[in-house]
């Protein structure tokens, strides 16, 4: 644990890239392999079952630390993570432990089938041995919300270097679904040949945006400039569902989502036409929910997800199909080396012996002739629920990740609205113990109701100058919410816009963010609740 | 008739009505009595000023030719037949806490305070009063302080480390208390310490107050580089980032505060490293402080006041949260940081306020 510990203190402890290799190739090349695996699981989300409950664990912890419950929410309000507050709060200690990771997770793994009162003493004693920087590694384990500031490319690099196989293999080969408990670092490292697990899922390849910034538009010329000719592009309508990666092989059907989460049960509609496919094919697309052969808004796909349970009435109302783009691999052949246009004509060909076309659509090209001729089209985009378009090279192979070049999405401006900020509360990370967490309201007659609430947008700077207003202006504490003077407006992007019976205001918006501050408008100007209306568009 | 409590909190500060004076008022009096010099406690505008004689040239550095009156600590001062006495608080150097006795009743009055002895300020001394008004900037049990001991090993290893990797190394603290604290502790076989000119307009002033401080270079235009990179840099919270801290790139810079118990603090400075080293008493300092004033009510002027009163009326002490515009330097709002700034740009085109050097 000590080293596992030290890694992460070290890797909190720089931003840079290259020293943040550095400390990783240090790591795995400190560690036995098992603690090696059990690392890269960690660190590419896979994380052990929770072996205790997380309401058990905080009695456990109020009980070693000695105070009551009241401030020991306080204490996770101003920490802003519960991992650290634990460890925070307990004694400080010097170390007495010397197991390594697996020798932890192990144990981790083992006291879920105890009674509660094993479970018990075997966490006070745990705490007990380890320093306050082991304990927070250890509680990130235990609570199963460990999270690093550390890409996954990041640790690829690393391992990398070390084991002189190329970034991409080692990407692929991390894929899917291994235990590390029975995956281990030779099958890994092994010099030719992944371990041939049929679902194991490729890496994406990601768009790079046109646009670092949504209020900063790209002009045509611009675009041109930096694509060249319009004739070298694809273009296809962005649309905003899941990211999905169907794998039929060995007469078996696999559906992974961007997260890398096994999605198969969540779409039985899509099974049909996946295992009609021929075997040693993957397909990459946006699962979307459909309505009289319409893309419909990603607020009604929300509604099945993460529900555990699909009822007949979820199936019929918001039928899922699959708007195909891309093809990796047909025959049992990976296919990523091909070109754009190669692979777009195999999937063309995979779609057309389909019998369920409406199950596996094709992602249409749009035909355009000049930059100018899309940029009119990108219009819209809205009007069918795209979120705008997406260019590919047609030379382009399939690569890994977020890229430069070849992939690019050219999203529409988002909606806006300028709002007054009403209430606040507390961030997490590195926003605890700050005021970043505003809610937003626009005036509905001489009233101000809430409408949305967003996290993100501002600087660092204006961050600690709005904390310090909110700190000054505060009209009533609710628990970790503050009633702040309604004074400052901001402008307030989204992507869309719904109705909904939940929220007071009768609308919920999709990925609102903070476009700026609003330092010249007055609370009086700012936008009200019929603006928001008309822009439902009914 | 009940009787008035002997010190009031106002919209000017905490006034004593019989003794006719303020104690660290924020907005212009007469008689003003002043627990430390940092910017939050040591307003200008007043027309008389009584601190202690080490923070003597502090405050002329930094609030120019004011009417300053200055004590010892234990010498004891009557204003209208109201007897004033400094106690060290053991915040930075010069730091008083104020014991106002009048008709055997007697408050104290914290300003900021540490227990922790570090080794410059003088150390923190329990005083025994009805009334204490005591701060809690870190008045949650979140914040638990290691030994400075254990710290300053933690910087010096990371300072050698620099070295032998070819960095500069960038310590920042703030110009007052901190600053000093670091430099009396940093080892100096290490290399030179070479001083941003706020913190050394500072180290200025206490000179000439008799501190005797280990010996810095101020940076300059003529400073090179190279030379800089041989030692350490001692920077205020103001200079990260700016064009000044980033010419003697390539660095790794390490931010000296208690905020820098906290994950998210730290990463919000973007510090290459975070040290925990704060100026203020932690949860079990504060705890320990009130309890031995034996006092009959505490009352909590800034921090977590909320929780921190809630929790110690709870476990048996008689607290109140009162609310004042202390809590500055260490909660690096806005104003102060425009302050610092507005310091570093006066001293760097040479129009230092204070005193000619």
């Amino acid at each position: 644990m000590k080293a596992f510990a030290q890694l992460f203190l070290s890797l909190d402890e720089t931003n840079k890239t290259n020293e943040k290799v550095k400390v990783l190739k240090d790591y795995f090349n400190c560690v036995p392999d098992t603690d090696k695996m059990h690392m890269l699981a960690l660190f590419t989300g896979r994380r052990p079952k929770r072996p205790i409950n997380s309401t058990l664990i905080r009695t456990w912890a109020m009980e070693a630390s000695n105070i009551p419950q009241w401030l020991f929410e306080e204490s996770y309000h101003v920490v802003g993570d519960l991992a650290e507050t634990m460890a925070l709060l307990m004694p400080q200690k010097e170390s007495t432990n010397d197991k390594n990771l697996t020798q932890w997770i192990a144990e981790l793994n083992a006291i879920g089938q105890q009674p509660e009162e094993e479970r018990k003493l075997w966490l006070l004693d745990s705490w007990a041995m380890l320093d306050t920087q082991e304990r927070f590694v250890f509680n990130k384990l235990l609570t199963g919300s460990f999270r690093v500031g550390v890409s996954q490319n990041l640790v690829i690099k690393a391992l990398a270097e070390i084991t002189g196989l190329d970034a991409a293999t080692l990407t692929h080969r991390i894929m899917g679904s291994w235990m590390p408990e029975t995956y281990t670092y030779e099958q890994l490292v092994q010099e030719s040949g992944a371990s041939d697990d049929v679902s194991r899922p490729y890496p994406f390849f990601l768009a790079y945006p046109i646009q670092e910034t949504s209020d900063k538009q790209r002009s045509v010329e611009e675009i041109e400039g930096a694509l060249g000719d319009a004739g070298q592009w694809q273009a296809e309508w962005k649309w905003d569902g899941i990211r999905g990666q169907l794998i039929k092989r060995d007469g078996k059907i696999f559906i992974w989502s961007r997260g890398e989460d096994l999605s198969t049960d969540k779409f039985p509609e899509l099974h049909p036409f996946l295992n009609a496919l021929p075997d040693g094919t993957v397909i990459d697309g946006e699962i979307m929910s459909f309505k009289d052969g319409l893309p419909m808004s990603f607020n009604v796909l929300q509604t099945r997800i993460g529900r555990k349970n699909l009822s007949k009435k979820i199936l019929e109302e918001s039928p899922v199909a699959v708007i195909a783009y891309d093809c990796l691999e047909y025959n049992g052949e990976d296919i990523r080396y091909k070109s754009q246009s190669e692979r777009r004509t195999i999937l063309e060909q995979l779609q057309a012996a389909t019998p369920f076309p409406e199950m596996f659509r094709l992602s249409e090209l749009i035909e355009f002739n000049s930059w100018d001729d899309l940029a009119k089209k990108r219009e819209e985009s809205r009007s069918i629920n795209a979120e705008g378009i997406m260019l590919k090279r047609k030379t382009a192979t399939y690569q890994v990740g977020r890229r430069r070049g070849d992939w690019w999405k050219w999203k529409i401006d988002p909606l806006s609205v300028d709002a007054v900020m009403i209430y606040a509360q507390k961030g997490h990370g590195r926003r605890a113990d700050l005021y970043t967490d505003y809610t937003f309201a626009v005036w509905d007659g001489d009233k101000l109701v809430p409408f949305a609430k967003a996290y993100s947008g501002l600087t660092d700077q204006e961050i600690n100058k709005v904390d310090y207003f909110i700190k000054r202006n505060t009209l009533e504490k609710f628990g970790p919410v503050r009633t702040v003077k309604p004074e400052l407006v901001f402008e307030i992007g989204f992507e869309g816009i719904n109705k909904s019976t939940r929220h007071k205001s009768g609308i919920a918006l999709r990925f609102p963010r903070i476009l700026r501050w609003r330092h010249d408008k007055p609370k009086e100007e700012a936008d009200t609740l019929e603006t928001l209306k008309a822009l439902l568009g009914e | 008739m009940a009787k008035k409590p002997l010190l009031e909190f106002t919209d000017r500060g905490i006034y004593c009505a019989p003794g006719k004076f303020y104690i660290d008022p924020w907005k212009p009096v007469d008689d003003a009595v002043i627990t430390h010099a940092h910017s939050d406690h040591a307003y200008l505008g007043h027309k008389h000023y009584l601190a202690h004689y080490l923070s003597r040239e502090v405050l002329l550095y930094r609030l120019g030719g004011i009417a300053l009156q200055t004590v010892e600590y234990g010498e004891k001062i009557v204003k209208n037949g109201v007897s004033v006495t400094l106690y060290p608080a053991g915040h930075v150097i010069g730091s008083a806490q104020i014991k106002v006795e009048y008709q055997g009743e007697v408050w104290v009055v914290s300003g900021d305070y540490k227990t922790e002895d570090d080794g410059i300020s003088t150390p923190f001394e329990p005083v025994k009063c009805h009334h204490f008004i005591s701060e809690c900037t870190f008045g949650m049990p979140v914040y638990q302080w290691k030994p400075q001991v254990q710290v300053f090993e933690d910087v010096n290893n990371w300072w050698r480390n620099n070295l032998s990797n070819g960095l500069a190394t960038v310590i920042v603290g703030y110009s007052l208390g901190k600053a000093q604290r670091i430099l009396q502790n940093l080892d100096l076989f290490n290399g030179k310490v070479y001083t941003h000119g706020v913190i050394e307009n500072t180290n200025e002033a206490l000179r000439r107050n008799g501190v005797i401080l280990n010996p810095t270079e101020r940076i300059t235009q003529e400073t090179s580089k190279e030379e800089v990179r041989k030692g350490i840099i001692l920077a205020p919270p103001s200079s990260v980032g700016t064009p000044w801290m980033r010419k003697f790139g390539p660095y790794s810079f390490g931010y000296c505060s208690g905020w820098m118990a906290l994950r998210g603090a730290k990463h919000r400075r973007a510090a290459d490293r975070g040290f925990i080293l704060s100026d203020h008493a932690d949860w079990d300092g504060l705890i320990s402080a009130i309890d031995a004033t034996g006092c009959e009510c505490v009352y909590l002027t800034h921090g977590y006041t909320a929780s921190f009163t809630r929790y110690l009326n709870e476990i048996g002490f008689n607290a109140r949260e009162v609310h004042t515009l202390y809590g500055g330097e260490e909660e690096e709002n806005p104003q102060d940081v425009a302050a610092e700034e507005k310091e570093f740009e006066a001293s760097n085109s040479g129009e230092a306020g204070g005193p000619a050097q």
